[in-house]
C-alpha cells in the first residue's frame, strides 16, 4: 500500500488519499454489526437491569416501580441471600475441582496420547452437546433417583445406608454441574495440550526432569492458556447456574441463580432479582481478574 | 565447576550389537562400537542414515529393539533417560518457550537440586558468546542464537556423555569455528566424552579422535579421521569422506608385495598393504589432489602409473584448480591442482596425462557390474587433512 502510493506517477496520486482513507475506515466498518448486536442486546439490558436493582423496594409490577435510587436493595439482598452467594461458590469450586482432575487427563490423553482415536474421542467429549442441556440434566434425574439401579447397588454394598439418597443431595447437585461444564473445561485444555511439542519433554527427561518434574516444569506451564480459559469457562456458568440445583437437588442446595430465577418469575420482585444478578457479576468479575493477576494474563488477555 | 558427583563410575561408552526397528524399517542396524572415556567420537553419514536414532538409545529417548548401550561396565539401556548422565544437543534444539534463556540453560542443574545457577550460568552464556540475553525468550533469538542456547543448557552439566546432533549447523563459518575451539578445549579439559554428528566434514575431521562414517544404519569404516581419508575401506567412505576417482577393475591375487589390477584394458598395480581385496571385481582408488597433470607421457615421474585424457573442465577455486580429464573409454577423472604459482593453468582441450604414485592409491571391492565412481566436480575445495 504504502510502496504504491509513492509510486510517482501523476495518475495514481490522487486516488492513493481516499483509497488508503476508506481502508482505515474498513476496520470499524466491520465492527460495526457486532457492535450493534452488542448495543442492543447487551449494554441496553445490562442498563436497563441496573436501573431496575435501583428501584423502589416496595412497588410492584401492578402498581409500578419508582425509581429511586434505591441502593439499599444492594446490602439488603446480600443479607437475605449471602448463604445462596456462598453455596454457589463452593459448589462451582468443588465442582471445578473434579472436573479438573477429571479433565485435565483426559485432554492430555486425547492430545498426545490418543493417536488415531483422537477424533473419535473429541466427538464423544462433546457429542453429548448435541442434545439439550435440559435433557441431559434430566437423564441424570433418573440414573441417580431413589429406585435406580445406581443407588440400589450402592445400598447393596453399603457405601449408601438403607434410606441413603443420592438424589435431591449436593452430592447430585456437584456432579450435575461437573458434568455438564465438563467439555467446556476439555476443549481449551486439549487445545492447548495439542500444540505441546513432545520433543520438549523428552528435553526435559534428558536434563534429569522425572516425569512428574517435567510435568510441573513444562507441560503444565505450557498448558496455562488453555486451563486458564478452561477454567473461566467451566466456572463462570457454572456459578450461575440454576437448572442443576433445580433438577438435582431440593431448596436445601439451591443457588443463587435459583434465588434470581424464582426473583424474577415467580415473586416478581424485579429490584432484588436486579441487585442479585448484579452483585453476582460483580462476586465473578473479582474473583476473575484475581485469578487472571495470580495465574498470569500474559497468555490470555 | 563439577558441582555433583556422578553416581556411575566413569567408563568408555559402548555399543554392543545395537538395532532399531521401525516396523519392518531399520533404521539401526546391529551397530557395535566403543567410545573411549573423555575421548572426541563424530558420527558421518547422508541424511536419514541413523544417526540421529543411535543417538536417543543412547539418551534412552527410544528403546533399543535389541542389542546393549553400556557405560563402563553397567547396561544403561533399562535406565531411564533422566537417570542417565547424559545430555543432548538435540538437532531440533528443543529449547523451552515458557522459560528465558538463563532458565533454560539452568534447567538442568535446578533439576539435580543445584541452587546456586547464576554464576554457572552466567559463565557458560559467556562461553557461547550471549552474555546479556539471560531475559530473552527462546523465540527472541535468531536460529543461530538459538543454537548455542542449546548446547550451553547441555554442556553446563558437564554430564559423562555429550550426545551433538549436528549442535553448529545453523552457526557461520567463522563462529563455527570458534565453537569448534570451545567445545574441543571443555572436552579435553573436563574429560567428557562427545559424540558429535556433523555433515561437516572439516569438522568431524579436525576435531573429532576417531571417526565413523554409517550408511543406511551401519557403520562403514571408523578410525582415526586420517587413516579413513588416506584408505577408505569402501566406496561409499571414499566418496562421503572427501572425493575419490575409482575405477572398475579386476584383480587376480597378488604377485609379491603388489597387487596388479586391470582397469579399462590397462594394467596398473597397487602396494599390497593398500588393497581391501585381492581377487574379483575391484576399484582402483586415487584422491583427486594425489593425482599430478603433466603434458607428455614422458614427463611422468618413474614409478608413477598414468592414465591418458583431455582436459574437459577447468574451475579455479583459489587455492587450488579443479581440473576434469575424460579418459579414453569416457570417464571424468577430477584432478586437484594446487596453485602455488609452478606451471601455468591447463586450457580445456588439452591432451594430458593424470599420473599418481602408487602408494597413494588403493584398492576396495566392488560389486561386479557396478562401473566408474569419479567424483563430480564440486564448488567446493578438497577437505585439507594432514597426512
Ligand atoms: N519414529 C520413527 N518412526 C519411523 N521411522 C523413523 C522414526 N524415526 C526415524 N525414522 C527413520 O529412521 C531413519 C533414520 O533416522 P535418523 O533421524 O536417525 O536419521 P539421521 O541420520 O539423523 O538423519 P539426518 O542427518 O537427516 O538428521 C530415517 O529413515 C527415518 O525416516
Ligand atoms: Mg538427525
Amino acid at each position: 500500500m504504502t510502496a504504491l502510493a509513492h509510486v510517482p506517477t501523476s495518475a495514481g496520486e490522487p486516488a492513493a488519499a481516499p483509497r488508503r482513507s476508506r481502508s482505515r475506515l474498513l476496520p470499524y466498518l466491520l465492527l460495526l454489526p457486532g457492535a450493534a448486536w452488542l448495543l442492543i442486546f447487551f449494554a441496553l439490558p445490562l442498563l436497563q437491569l441496573a436501573a431496575a436493582s435501583l428501584y423502589d423496594p416496595g412497588g410492584s409490577l401492578s402498581t409500578g416501580y419508582a425509581m429511586t435510587w434505591a441502593f439499599d436493595n444492594y446490602p439488603a439482598a446480600l443479607q437475605a441471600y449471602w448463604p445462596h452467594f456462598v453455596r454457589s461458590f463452593a459448589y462451582s469450586a468443588i465442582a471445578l475441582v473434579l472436573a479438573l482432575l477429571m479433565g485435565y487427563p483426559l485432554a492430555y490423553a486425547i492430545a498426545q496420547k490418543a493417536g488415531r482415536w483422537k477424533n473419535l474421542l473429541l466427538v464423544a467429549v462433546v457429542a453429548p452437546q448435541f442434545t439439550s442441556f435440559l435433557v441431559r440434566t434430566l437423564a441424570w434425574k433418573t440414573i441417580l433417583s431413589d429406585n435406580g439401579a445406581l443407588v440400589g447397588l450402592l445400598r447393596d454394598v453399603h457405601l449408601l445406608g438403607p434410606d441413603g439418597r443420592l438424589l435431591a443431595t449436593p452430592f447430585a447437585v456437584v456432579l450435575g454441574l461437573t458434568y455438564n461444564f465438563l467439555p467446556f473445561l476439555v476443549l481449551p485444555l486439549y487445545a492447548s495440550l495439542e500444540r505441546l511439542d513432545s520433543r520438549l519433554l523428552e528435553a526435559a527427561s534428558d536434563l534429569y526432569a522425572s516425569p512428574l518434574r517435567a510435568f510441573q516444569k513444562v507441560t503444565l506451564p505450557l498448558s496455562m492458556p488453555g486451563l486458564i480459559a478452561g477454567t473461566l469457562l467451566f466456572f463462570i456458568p457454572a456459578t450461575g447456574d440454576y437448572i442443576n440445583a433445580e433438577l438435582l437437588g431440593t431448596p436445601n442446595e439451591y443457588m443463587i441463580g435459583n434465588v434470581i430465577d424464582s426473583a424474577f418469575l415467580v415473586r416478581l420482585d424485579y429490584p432484588q432479582g436486579a441487585a442479585l444478578s448484579f452483585l453476582l457479576m460483580a462476586a465473578i468479575l473479582a474473583i476473575v481478574f484475581g485469578y487472571l493477576r495470580k495465574a498470569g494474563t500474559e497468555e490470555v488477555l | 565447576m563439577r558441582t555433583m558427583g556422578h553416581e556411575t563410575p566413569a567408563g568408555d561408552l559402548r555399543l554392543a550389537n545395537l538395532t532399531k526397528r521401525f516396523g519392518v524399517f531399520t533404521a539401526v542396524d546391529d551397530l557395535s562400537l566403543t567410545v573411549p572415556q573423555g575421548s572426541f567420537f563424530a558420527l558421518l553419514g547422508a541424511s536419514g542414515c541413523g544417526k540421529t536414532t543411535t543417538l536417543r538409545m543412547i539418551a534412552g529417548l527410544e528403546e533399543p529393539t535389541s542389542g546393549q548401550v553400556l557405560l563402563g561396565d553397567r547396561d544403561i539401556a533399562g535406565l531411564r533417560p533422566y537417570k542417565r548422565p547424559v545430555n543432548t544437543v538435540f538437532q531440533s534444539y528443543a529449547l523451552f518457550p515458557h522459560l528465558d534463556i538463563h532458565e533454560n540453560v539452568a534447567f538442568g542443574l535446578r533439576r539435580r537440586g543445584i541452587r546456586k545457577v547464576t554464576d554457572q550460568v552466567e559463565r557458560m552464556l559467556a562461553l557461547v558468546q550471549l552474555e546479556g540475553y539471560g531475559r530473552r525468550k527462546p523465540a527472541q533469538l535468531s536460529g543461530g542464537q538459538q543454537q548455542r542456547v542449546a548446547l550451553a543448557r547441555a554442556l553446563i552439566n558437564h554430564p559423562q556423555v555429550l550426545l551433538l546432533d549436528e549442535p553448529l549447523g545453523a552457526l557461520d563459518l567463522k563462529l563455527r569455528r570458534q565453537m569448534q575451539i570451545e567445545l574441543k578445549r571443555i572436552q579435553t579439559e573436563v574429560g567428557i566424552t562427545f559424540v558429535h554428528v556433523t555433515h561437516d566434514q572439516e569438522e568431524a575431521m579436525t576435531m573429532a579422535d576417531t571417526v565413523a562414517v554409517m550408511n543406511a544404519g551401519r557403520i562403514e569404516q571408523l578410525g582415526a579421521p586420517a587413516d579413513l581419508y588416506e584408505y577408505p575401506a569402501t566406496a561409499f567412505v571414499a566418496n562421503f569422506l572427501g572425493q575419490s576417482n575409482l575405477l572398475a577393475g579386476e584383480a587376480a591375487g597378488r604377485t609379491g608385495d603388489d597387487l596388479p589390477v586391470t582397469a579399462h584394458g590397462a594394467r596398473f598395480s597397487v602396494p599390497a598393504d593398500r588393497a581391501r581385496v585381492d581377487h574379483g571385481p575391484v576399484f582402483l582408488g586415487v584422491r583427486p589432489e594425489k593425482l599430478h597433470l603433466a603434458a607428455d607421457p614422458g614427463e611422468v615421474p618413474a614409478g608413477h602409473q598414468h592414465v591418458g585424457g583431455v582436459v574437459t573442465d577447468a574451475s579455479y577455486v583459489g587455492v587450488s584448480t579443479q581440473y576434469l580429464v575424460r579418459t579414453a573409454w569416457g570417464s571424468e577423472l577430477s584432478v586437484f591442482a594446487a596453485n602455488s604459482g609452478v606451471g601455468g593453468r591447463l586450457a580445456v582441450g588439452t591432451p594430458v596425462t593424470a599420473h599418481w604414485d602408487p602408494r597413494h592409491a588403493f584398492v576396495l571391492p566392488r560389486e561386479p557390474g557396478e562401473d566408474d565412481q569419479t567424483a563430480p566436480l564440486l564448488d567446493e575445495p578438497p577437505v585439507g587433512v594432514p597426512s
